[in-house]
């Protein structure tokens, strides 16, 4: 199983954001997106992720083999940590949720409903909620985000587990995650030039920020 | 879908789920026309049957707003679409789900509500019957609109602008059933015709709001 991304390019609001983005990623690898903000990484993750379509390319990945990851946790406030979980695994045909509780250190949560959980505690929950889909890859949005030191460590010991089970990651971050096995990409030099006569003012060409105003 | 379903049943009964909201709009409603109109039983029977059939459709409105933008801020709806469960798949069992919770309670609350409006005894049949046939119809063209909106910051009130104008085919059989069985006059066609909206409805609008809601999500 491998995931072909070739000449891709994604745009976001009609503005072209990426051009030209070719890589590979194969069994028990992880690559890891860098870039400032508003380089188009959600972008290019949403595009993997087959929630939008590209602008130019394509990107071949085995057919229901991707579990994405987003910025938000797509968790019910009411449903407690078990039942959540429990959801999804059996949204993608799955059953089974403790591993993956004990995993992110969730276990003595099961029964507490979501909105009583810190941020931290929902992320970790999000996160475990990849290890039920019983997905090939993984498409992560910033999964780091409120996460502390030693949750981080949980992580990385969970993506590597997956790596080693023959798993891929595809992961957006800006912060080291102790994976040194991680190959690292950087979106910078693949930045999409503006289209002539979009009418950007010529200070702002340098900003990625003008997608998002 | 059946986890799906098993979900949005469980959220809507948990506090805050808004179950019984509609329910309790119609029972208002049904209490206040009789105040509004007056105690003149005559008046109040012939006017019945448009008026639960009118409640039901507003009660049937009242949580469509919740349908997908719940699952839309939290971010569970990017989650469903990449999911193996096809869009379409999510919007029938959501749309189902929102008749279980909202429209089948009115429906079996609706001969209840018959006697503070003084509906003619042969006509509690027929209300039942074409509620039960009718309001599918009203949930699953409420997930359409519900999907046409779901990005948009309070898109409740664009919401009801959109579906009610599509409700009226629904409104008017309904009403007609329901009067005609109150005039003793056979209610068959009124009655198929009813069913044959909901078929159409039940058949087309999944693919149509699943596509909304793919644009929706770029």
């Amino acid at each position: 199983m491998e995931l072909v991304v070739a000449d891709l390019a994604v745009s976001r609001g009609g503005l072209p954001l990426l051009d030209a983005l070719s890589f590979t990623l194969g069994a028990g690898k992880a690559l890891v997106l860098r870039g400032p903000n508003g380089s188009g990484k959600t972008t290019l993750l949403r595009t993997v992720a087959g929630l939008q379509p590209a602008l130019r390319g394509t990107i071949s990945c085995p057919p229901d083999q991707m579990a994405y990851g987003a910025h938000a946790d797509g968790l019910k406030s009411t449903l407690t940590v078990a039942e959540n979980l429990r959801f999804w695994a059996s949204i993608h045909g799955r059953s089974g949720v403790r591993p993956a509780m004990a995993a992110m250190n969730l276990s003595d949560l099961a029964g507490r409903q979501a909105q009583n959980l810190s941020a931290g505690q929902k992320r970790r929950l999000a996160l475990a909620r990849l290890m039920v889909t019983g997905r090939w890859l993984w498409v992560l949005d910033e999964p780091t985000v409120s996460l502390d030191a030693a949750s981080v460590g949980l992580f990385a010991d969970v993506v590597r587990v997956h790596l080693a089970a023959g798993g891929a990651a595809l992961l957006a971050t800006h912060i080291d995650l102790g994976l040194p096995e991680a190959t690292v990409l950087d979106l910078t030099p693949f930045k999409a030039a503006i289209p002539a006569g979009e009418g950007f003012d010529d200070a702002f060409t340098g900003a990625f920020d003008e997608a998002f105003l | 879908m059946i986890a799906l379903l098993n979900r949005d049943l469980r959220l809507a009964f948990r506090a805050g789920g808004g179950f019984g909201l509609g329910l309790g709009f119609f029972l208002i409603l049904a209490v206040l026309v009789p105040l509004g109109v007056g105690p003149d039983q005559t008046t109040l029977g012939l006017i019945a049957p448009g008026i639960l059939w009118v409640g039901a459709l507003l009660a049937c409105l009242l949580s469509l707003d919740r349908l997908f933008a719940l699952d839309f801020e939290d971010g569970s709806l990017d989650l469903l679409a990449t999911s193996p469960i096809p869009l379409e798949g999510v919007v029938a069992t959501k749309a189902l789900a929102h008749w279980l919770t909202t429209c089948l309670p009115l429906a079996l609350a609706a001969p209840v509500l018959g006697i503070l409006l003084n509906l003619p005894g042969p006509a509690y049949g027929a209300l039942i019957a074409s509620l039960l046939i009718g309001t599918p119809a009203l949930s699953i063209i409420g997930a359409f609109g519900a999907a046409l909106t779901v990005g948009l910051k309070r898109g409740g009130l664009l919401l009801s602008l959109l579906v009610l104008p599509l409700y009226v085919p629904t409104l008017v059989f309904g009403a007609q059933t329901v009067t005609r069985a109150a005039q003793g006059l056979d209610q068959t066609t009124p009655l198929l015709l009813l069913g044959g909206i909901t078929a159409g409805a039940v058949a087309l609008l999944p693919f149509a709001a699943a596509f909304a809601l793919r644009v929706n999500l770029r």
